[in-house]
């Protein structure tokens, strides 16, 4: 009993993290109509920068955290204003074709930059320490990461639902045509929004470091888990993200742990058959 | 221009390209295992652009129907059927099989849902490969599996020469028939469904049974592919499966310009040839090339090889 607890708060932190590697895709998905297969590249970066931070200058591990944030979002806000506008609108295969050499990229920049290993990082004595929750013994990481997404998703829901800036990117994901002529710089907003979401995976990323490892086939070995998280909870949704999240990450701890034979099987699976039954994510839907 | 002669047409761009083929037999006599090789891709993007060229169906799974190719020849080899051509027909409808059991969840929905089902899949049938160590070696491959003699008399030998008449042979049979398919009217209908799909369904032409058949007959082309491969290389292993192999035909037929079948070869060959060239060097200097190549591409080679070059033809055209 205490096993399968221990295996499930191990999937909800693994949740965490992929809600926050994914809903940066998820909005850009949902506001821009844009297939971005490359948006692992972004945790990757943050990853990265933290990595390098730490081992490097010593940074202290809190404040590594809101670095990788901003330097990520910095990053993405650039190329976003410099590249990627312009292959909104393009054809579906383009964006697949450019965000596929984009991520291919991105992942041999890192294995030239860093190597092919997989990136040490030593985490805080408070963090390593086993905690005692209710008799079950749980890393302090773990519980650090369900704190860090449950913080994450509340601030994003307060930031789409109850500010002006939410409500203008809710305006444009549901109109965009409508959105312009009332006067909304869309065009602005979808840089400052996907800044925002690769932000997110910057610090999902550096979280991840300690958790799930690092190396330059991040892009590429994240990107279904992702596209699952987006595509089951519906584009554009924040709340479905982070109930798809927390569903695929348990689903997936629950089967690598209990029947390792199939693991890594089933969490494709649910994917093809989630996908042919509700092809517009378990949200229904509110894809704009 | 009717069918025929617009078939003929076409023909006439694939004759120079096969006389380059069989040129290139004595112009680089130590490069025959490669050049068979390139001839493999072609067929393999052949196949590929049937579905998302001519159809205008994206996938990003299309490496299964290459692997389970290469896994149908690695199996029965070890188990003594070892005939080429018995096993490259087996192979052909091992995978056209596994195709039409998969049509069903293909072809529904739109693009997004679709590129998420190719996906899901190709992993599935990876991680299917994967465990399954029985039966395809898991993580380590098939060595060593018997390949007979071509018709009972040629023996695929290491210099390749069996292997490049026989790939090339393959090249020509396939890139005929999808010649005689997409300019039939079947072709057309398409065509048709990539342009404007609703106009299709008021028709009343009965677009998912084309869809159905076009992505099986395109299963079974990237399986004969992979067959091939296996046989050339005495080898069948995961990455003939996975993602990167399935994203690697998508570059081939983008780089070729989609919908073009001499270009579609081009490309294959390109993309072949760099990659060897460039993964000698390193495969992190290759990821990187490949990478930029195809983000460029976007922008500048929208229609690929086949694009540049008819643009260069209608400029050449104008001058004289």
């Amino acid at each position: 009993m205490a096993g399968i607890v221990s295996v499930i708060v191990d999937g909800i932190a693994y949740g965490m993290l992929l809600f926050l590697f994914s809903i940066g895709l998820s909005v850009t998905l949902g506001l821009m109509r844009f297939i971005n297969l490359a948006h692992g590249a972004f945790a990757m970066f943050g990853g990265y920068v933290a990595v390098t931070l730490m081992n490097g200058y010593g940074v202290p591990f809190l404040l590594l955290l809101p670095v990788a944030f901003l330097a990520t979002g910095l990053f993405g806000a650039v190329a976003e204003k410099l590249v990627i506008r312009h292959v909104y609108p393009m054809p579906e295969l383009q964006q697949v074709l450019f965000s596929i050499g984009l991520a291919f990229a991105a992942g041999a920049v890192a294995n030239i930059i860093f190597g092919p290993q997989q990136q040490p990082m030593l985490l805080p004595g408070w963090l390593s320490q086993r905690i005692s929750v209710l008799g079950l013994d749980i890393t302090g990481y773990r519980i650090f990461l369900i704190g860090a997404g449950l913080v994450a998703a509340a601030a994003l829901i307060a930031l789409f639902n109850y500010t002006l800036y939410g409500a203008r990117v809710r305006a444009a994901v549901d109109s965009r045509r409508t959105a312009e002529g009332m006067g909304i710089n869309v065009s602005l907003l979808f840089s400052l929004t996907f800044g925002l979401g690769a932000a997110f995976a910057g610090l999902g990323g550096a979280l991840a470091v300690g958790f799930l490892g690092l190396d330059p086939t991040f892009p590429l070995k994240y990107l279904v888990i992702v596209l699952m998280v987006v595509a089951i909870g519906g584009p554009g949704s924040i709340a479905g993200s982070f109930a798809a999240a927390i569903f695929i990450g348990v689903i997936d701890a629950l089967f690598k742990y209990f029947v390792p034979e199939i693991g890594g099987f089933v969490i494709y699976a649910v994917l093809v058959v989630m996908m042919v039954f509700f092809p517009k994510g378990l949200a229904g839907g509110r894809t704009a | 221009m009717s069918g025929v002669t617009s078939s003929i047409m076409r023909i006439g761009i694939g004759l120079p390209l096969f006389l380059v083929a069989v040129a290139s037999y004595f112009l680089f006599p130590g490069q025959l295992g490669l050049i068979a090789h390139l001839f493999i891709l072609a067929i393999f993007a052949l196949s590929y652009d049937l579905l998302q060229g001519h159809a205008g169906v994206v996938s990003l799974g299309h490496a299964v129907f290459f692997g389970i190719g290469a896994y149908t020849t690695a199996i029965l080899g070890k188990h003594g059927v070892s005939d080429p051509l018995v096993v490259l027909v087996l192979a052909f409808l091992v995978s056209g099989a596994v195709a039409g059991l998969l049509t069903r969840i293909v072809v529904v929905g739109n693009d997004l849902t679709r590129l998420l089902v190719t996906l899901g899949i190709g992993f599935l049938f990876f991680e299917a490969a994967n465990k399954a160590n029985w039966l395809t070696g898991g993580a380590d491959g098939m060595p060593d599996f018997e390949v007979g003699r071509l018709l009972g008399l040629y023996s695929f030998d290491f210099m390749g020469k069996t292997a490049f008449w026989y790939t090339l042979a393959v090249l020509a049979v396939v890139y005929l028939f999808l010649l005689l398919v997409t300019s039939s009217p079947f072709g057309v209908a398409l065509r048709g469904i990539r342009e404007n799909v609703r106009r299709m369904h008021a028709i009343g032409a009965p677009v998912n049974r084309h869809l159905a058949v076009t992505y099986i007959m395109s299963g079974a082309i990237a399986g004969v592919a992979g067959a091939l491969l296996a046989q050339t290389s005495r080898f069948a292993s995961l990455d003939m499966l996975g993602f990167e192999r399935s994203a690697e035909v998508m570059m081939m037929a983008t780089l070729g310009g989609t919908g073009s079948i001499p270009g579609v070869v081009l490309g294959a060959a390109t993309f072949g040839y760099l990659k060897d060239m460039l993964s000698v060097i390193s495969p992190k200097y290759w990821h990187l090339g490949i990478g930029i190549v195809l983000m460029l591409s976007v922008f500048v080679l929208r229609s690929g090889i086949a694009g540049a070059l008819a643009g260069l033809a209608r400029r050449m055209e104008r001058r004289t």
